[in-house]
């Protein structure tokens, strides 16, 4: 396969869009990240969603939750490096078992170029598991669907705090010269 | 120790019952510390939710509740303190422009939980110059009666948001009135409040 990873045959970010749309999902709040940019492309596309631009990830788990009180469901997407920002903000979500689905994009794994990225993604799952997060890893592009609706149900009807952390080897290698 | 700039007269209890007179529909927010006590003082109600917690979190989540009921108004009080932890918020709600909502920030310039150490906005810094500066086109700088009455009826207007107010109250510590500590249960309420399924 070599490098066919940068081009999947599965078009996961619509795939996880389509997904939560279906699950009702209508806010979606974010820090970018280039492998979240097709997904905030298209959340901006659609009129119907509610898409929020955060300045640190903590903002997106505090929004969701007044969301939820009112009656709208909110994803919240960023980046492994955001995951420890968010720490003391995730027990807002365990205290309250308010409903909270994080949708997070690894780095410091599959071929990374950059060491700072390494400790904080090496510790994504630990540090959500031991705020009381259940943590699913998205590794397989046509696994996409089924995970994001699981994981939506999970959160929504569940109400529990879910993250799914989605394989850098999914994302690609980045390029670090523009052509 | 610095000047202290902020310095204000008002009564925190008086405030914030004041502001929450004739309420409507208001949905309210508050954060952690005084202004859940005084919030709570002021009269508990199945729209409020309370803060135990979250330090920094209490206008965002009041964006999410906006944007969720952009037919209702929705008020977050909170103090200097819990606003300074989450700042960059203010940025955030500025350019999401909810119409319907309001940030009430009760300035002492200090601390009051923790001991009453200086806050930033007591050695200096404007709460108001700072969410104007964000993008928050209606601010209030409140000092007495009269500013709290105008900021009380902006609050019921869903047309001019987002608004920011500093409400600038004195130091003085009142005795703790605690509000429910149970988020579940006052998650619950607000959502039933609102006709929405619980589990």
């Amino acid at each position: 396969m070599g490098e066919t990873v940068s081009a999947p045959a599965v078009d996961w970010p619509a795939a996880i869009f389509s997904e939560l749309k279906a699950a009702g999902v209508s806010q979606i709040s974010y820090v970018p990240d280039a492998g979240h940019a097709r997904l905030i492309r298209m959340a901006h596309d659609d009129p119907a969603m509610k898409t929020i631009v955060l300045t640190t990830e903590e903002e997106g788990i505090a929004i969701a939750a007044g969301a939820w009180l009112g009656g709208d469901k909110s994803a919240v997407l960023l980046q492994s490096s955001g995951v420890g920002n968010c720490i003391n903000m995730l027990s807002l979500a365990n205290s309250c078992r308010f409903p909270l689905l994080m949708l997070v994009t690894m780095r410091g794994e599959w071929a990374e170029f950059n060491p700072w990225q390494v400790p904080m993604g090496q510790a994504t799952p630990t540090v959500l598991e031991a705020m009381g997060l259940t943590v699913f890893r998205l590794e397989k592009p046509e696994e996409t669907a089924e995970m994001i609706a699981n994981a939506a149900a999970l959160a929504f009807s569940g109400e529990q705090q879910v993250a799914v952390l989605i394989a850098q080897r999914m994302i690609g290698r980045k390029k670090w010269v523009s052509k | 120790m610095g000047v202290e700039m902020s310095a204000g007269t008002l009564d925190r209890r008086v405030a914030v019952k004041s502001l929450l007179q004739n309420r409507g529909k208001t949905l309210v927010i508050t954060g952690l510390g005084s202004s859940t006590y005084d919030t709570f003082a002021a009269g508990d109600h199945d729209a409020n939710f309370y803060l135990w917690g979250a330090m920094g979190g209490a206008a965002l989540m009041g964006l999410g509740l906006a944007l969720a009921q952009p037919d209702r108004p929705v008020l977050v009080i909170t103090g200097d303190g819990e606003q300074l932890m989450g700042l960059g918020g203010l940025v955030t709600i500025a350019v999401q422009k909810p119409k319907n909502l309001t940030i009430a920030v009760l300035d002492n310039g200090h601390f009051g939980e923790t001991g009453m150490q200086m806050s930033h906005s007591g050695l200096g810094a404007d709460l108001v110059a700072i969410a104007k500066s964000c993008g928050i086109v209606q601010t209030h700088d409140v000092r007495d009666e009269a500013g709290l009455a105008t900021l009380r009826d902006a609050i019921q207007d869903l047309s001019t948001g987002p608004r920011f107010a500093a409400i600038r109250i004195a130091n003085a510590e009142h005795e703790r009135a605690l509000a429910p500590r149970d988020g579940i249960h006052v998650r619950n309420r607000m959502r039933q409040h609102l006709g929405l399924p619980i589990m």
